[in-house]
C-alpha cells in the first residue's frame, strides 16, 4: 500500500496547469473501461455512505420531521449538553467502555493463549479438528448464539444443573436477571463465539517463526514453557502490537447484538450501551436530534481514536489499517 | 508447523515434563471442543426429541424419543417457510451482487495506471473511519423509499471495504506477466477482468462469498429496522429473534416462545415452544455449519492477507 501512494503522475499534475487538466481528461477517456467499472460504485458509495452524514445537522436542530431543512429551528449544542447531564447517558457510556474493555483484554488474552496451545499440538489432524470446531460459533448468528447462551444460563439450563449437582447452589439461578453478572456473561459469551476465530492471525504469524530457533533452544535445554515464552511470544509480538493498537481505535464499539439480544428489563442498567441508547431514543421514541447527537459523539470519538491508533502504529513501523 | 513436528519426532524420547504438558494440552483442547459443541448438540437433540418428552428435562446430546415431528411442524408453518425462502433469496442475490461488484472495483484500484485509483481507494477507505450512524442511515433509507422492500437487504451493504481490500491485495499478488501478456494480445479491460482476473481470483472470491453469505443469512437487524411491519419480507433469523425476545420475558427456556404457544395451540399435543425454538435454531445454523469447513483453507488465507498486510 505504502509504495503505491506515490500514485499516478496525473493526479499530482491536475492542480498545476490546464495542460495537466487536459492530460487528466485524456487519460480518463483512454481508461474509460476502468471508469465505467468504478464510477457507478462511487455514486453508490456517495449515496449510501456519505449522504447520511448530512443527517448530522439534525443533532443541532429541534428537529421536526414534518418541516423542511430550512424551516427547522436550530438548537445549537443543547442536545449534547443534555446528553452529558443525563444520568442514563453516563451509565450507557460506562457500560460501553466497560464492555469494550472486557472484550479487548479478554479477547486478546484468550486468543493468544489458545493459539499458543494449538501451536504446541503435533498431531496435525487433531489440530485441524480443534480449529474447525473452534471457528464454528463465529459463523452462527448472534440470534442463535444468544438463544444458546440464554438456554444454557436459564434456571433449568446445564450450568445451573451442574452447579446444583456439585452442591454449590440449592436452586436454579436466573443469571441473566442479575445485573452485576451481565458483563461477565457478555465477556464469556463473546470469548465462546470468537476465540477460535481470533487465533487465525496469531497462528499464521507463528508459522513464520524460524524452526531453527526452536531447535537451538531445545539444544540449550529450554522446556516447552520456556520456548513458548522466549520464542513463540516474541515471534508474534509485532502482530499483537498492531492488533492491540487497532483495537484501541474501536473502544467505542462494544457491539450491539449481544447486548440487545441478551439484555432485558432486569439487567438493563448494565447491558444498555451506546448503540442501544441510540436505537431506543431514535427509533422507538423518534427523538432523532438527541439520538443523532449521541451517535455523532460516538463516531467522532471513534474517529479520533482510530486516527491516533493508526498513526501510533505507523510510527512504530508496523502495518496499518489501510 | 508440520515440518517442526516431523523433526521433533525423530529426536530423543520426550522428557516427562513434555509429555505431561502434551496430556494437559490435549485434555484442555478436547474440553474446549466439548464446551463449544455441547450447546449445538443439545439443541439438535431437543429438536429431534418428542416435544412433550423434552419438557421433562434430562435431554443432553442424544434424543430419548426420536421424532421428526418438530421439523414437520416448523416446515408446515407458512410464515417460517416463507421467511426461510426470503433468507435464501437474500443470501443468494446479496452474495452474487457483492462478490461481483467488489471484485470489479477491486480490479480497477489494483490497476496502477488508473487515474482515479487513489481517489476511489481513499473514498472507500474513509468510510471505515467515519459513517453517518444508525439514525441518519435510517432516514436515508426512508427517503430513498427502500422501507418495506426486499432491496434494502441488498443495496446498503453492496460493497464492504474489508472485502475490497482483500480482493485488491490478492489481485496485486498475481503475477504481472499474466495481465501483461493478455494486454499484448489486445485484450481490453473487460476481457481482462472477466476472463483472466476473475477466474484467477477464485480463492479470494470464495472467501468473500463465504463472509457475505454468512452475513446475509445471519442478518436480522435490517429486517427489524426497515421491514418489521411486513411479514412477507421477514427472514428466518428475524422470526427466531422474535421468539427469543418473547422468551426473554419469561426467562425459562422451557416456557419459551409464547408467540408460538398460541399459534400452535391446535397442535399443542405435538409441539411445544421449547422444541420449536430448538428446531428453528438448528434450521438457522445448519446451512452455515455445513458450508464453512469446506472453505476453511480459503478464509484462513483471506483473513491473514486482509488482517495483517492490509
Amino acid at each position: 500500500m505504502e509504495n503505491n501512494t506515490a500514485g499516478i503522475p496525473a493526479t499530482g499534475a491536475i492542480a498545476k496547469k490546464p495542460a495537466g487538466m487536459a492530460r487528466f481528461f485524456k487519460l480518463l477517456l483512454q481508461q474509460r473501461a476502468l471508469v465505467v467499472m468504478s464510477v457507478p460504485f462511487l455514486i453508490w458509495l456517495f449515496i449510501f455512505k456519505y449522504m447520511p452524514m448530512w443527517g448530522w445537522t439534525i443533532a443541532f436542530q429541534k428537529y421536526k420531521p414534518a418541516l423542511g431543512f430550512w424551516e427547522q429551528e436550530w438548537a445549537g449544542l443543547t442536545h449534547f449538553r443534555f446528553l452529558f447531564e443525563d444520568e442514563r447517558f453516563i451509565r450507557v457510556l460506562r457500560n460501553t467502555l466497560a464492555m469494550s474493555g472486557i472484550n479487548l483484554v479478554l479477547g486478546f488474552v484468550t486468543a493468544i493463549a489458545l493459539a499458543l496451545l494449538l501451536n504446541e499440538v503435533r498431531k496435525v489432524m487433531f489440530k485441524r479438528v480443534v480449529q474447525t470446531v473452534s471457528y464454528l460459533p463465529h459463523f452462527i448468528s448472534w440470534v442463535v448464539a444468544a438463544g444458546i447462551i440464554q438456554s444454557t444460563l436459564s434456571p433449568d439450563g446445564i450450568i445451573n444443573e451442574l452447579l446444583m449437582k456439585a452442591g454449590f447452589i440449592k436452586e436454579g439461578v436466573l443469571f441473566l436477571g442479575i445485573p452485576e453478572y451481565f458483563w461477565t456473561i457478555f465477556g464469556a459469551g463473546t470469548v465462546w463465539k470468537d476465540v477460535g476465530w481470533n487465533t487465525i492471525v496469531y497462528l499464521a504469524a507463528m508459522t513464520m517463526i524460524d524452526p531453527a530457533q526452536y531447535e537451538a533452544a531445545e539444544m540449550d535445554g529450554a522446556g516447552r514453557f520456556k520456548r513458548m515464552w522466549h520464542i513463540t511470544l516474541p515471534g508474534i509480538k509485532p502482530v499483537i502490537v498492531v492488533l492491540l493498537i487497532m483495537n484501541i481505535g474501536y473502544l467505542m464499539e462494544s457491539g450491539f447484538e449481544p447486548q440487545y439480544l441478551l439484555g432485558n428489563g432486569m439487567n438493563v442498567d448494565y447491558s444498555e450501551n451506546l448503540d442501544i441508547f441510540v436505537l431506543k431514543y431514535g427509533i422507538a421514541q423518534s427523538n432523532f436530534s438527541l439520538s443523532i447527537a449521541a451517535g455523532m459523539f460516538k463516531t467522532v470519538v471513534s474517529f479520533i481514536l482510530l486516527f491516533v491508533a493508526n498513526n501510533v502504529s505507523k510510527r512504530l513501523g508496523e502495518a496499518r489499517l489501510y | 508447523m508440520a515440518e517442526v513436528a516431523g523433526k521433533n519426532k525423530k529426536r530423543r524420547p520426550m522428557a516427562l515434563g513434555d509429555r505431561l504438558f502434551d496430556y494437559a494440552n490435549y485434555t484442555f483442547l478436547t474440553l474446549l471442543m466439548v464446551v463449544t459443541l455441547y450447546p449445538f448438540l443439545n439443541t439438535l437433540a431437543v429438536s429431534l426429541n418428542d416435544a412433550n418428552d423434552s419438557i421433562k428435562g434430562g435431554i443432553y446430546v442424544w434424543p430419548r424419543e426420536w421424532t421428526l415431528d418438530n421439523y414437520k411442524y416448523v416446515l408446515a408453518e407458512a410464515t417460517i417457510f416463507h421467511a426461510t425462502m426470503i433468507s435464501v433469496l437474500r443470501t443468494v442475490i446479496g452474495t452474487v451482487a457483492t462478490v461481483f461488484c467488489s471484485a470489479m472495483v477491486a480490479y480497477t484500484i489494483s490497476r496502477q495506471e488508473f487515474v482515479l485509483r487513489k481517489f476511489v481507494t481513499v473514498a472507500f477507505i474513509l468510510t471505515m473511519y467515519i459513517n453517518g450512524g444508525l439514525i441518519p442511515n435510517f432516514l436515508l433509507i426512508r427517503d430513498l423509499g427502500l422501507i418495506d422492500s426486499f432491496w434494502v437487504y441488498i443495496w446498503p451493504g453492496l460493497i464492504g471495504v474489508f472485502n475490497l481490500i482483500i480482493i485488491r491485495s490478492f489481485i496485486e499478488g498475481l503475477p504481472e506477466s499474466i495481465l501483461e501478456s493478455a494486454r499484448i494480445d489486445g485484450a481490453g479491460e473487460y476481457r481482462n477482468f472477466f476472463h483472466i482476473v476473475l477466474p484467477l481470483c477464485t480463492p479470494v472470491l470464495a472467501t468473500v462469498a463465504l463472509f457475505t453469505g454468512v452475513y446475509q443469512w445471519n442478518q436480522w437487524f435490517d429486517v427489524f429496522l426497515y421491514n418489521s411491519s411486513n411479514i412477507d419480507l421477514s427472514t428466518l433469523q428475524y422470526e427466531l429473534q422474535k421468539i427469543l425476545q418473547n422468551s426473554n420475558a419469561s426467562m425459562s427456556a422451557k416456557s419459551a416462545g409464547d408467540a408460538f404457544a398460541s399459534a400452535g395451540s391446535q397442535d399443542a399435543n405435538a409441539v411445544t415452544p421449547f422444541s420449536i425454538r430448538a428446531t428453528m435454531t438448528i434450521a438457522a445454523s445448519l446451512p452455515i455449519i455445513m458450508v464453512y469447513p469446506f472453505l476453511q483453507k480459503y478464509f484462513v488465507k483471506g483473513m491473514t492477507v486482509g488482517g495483517v498486510k492490509g
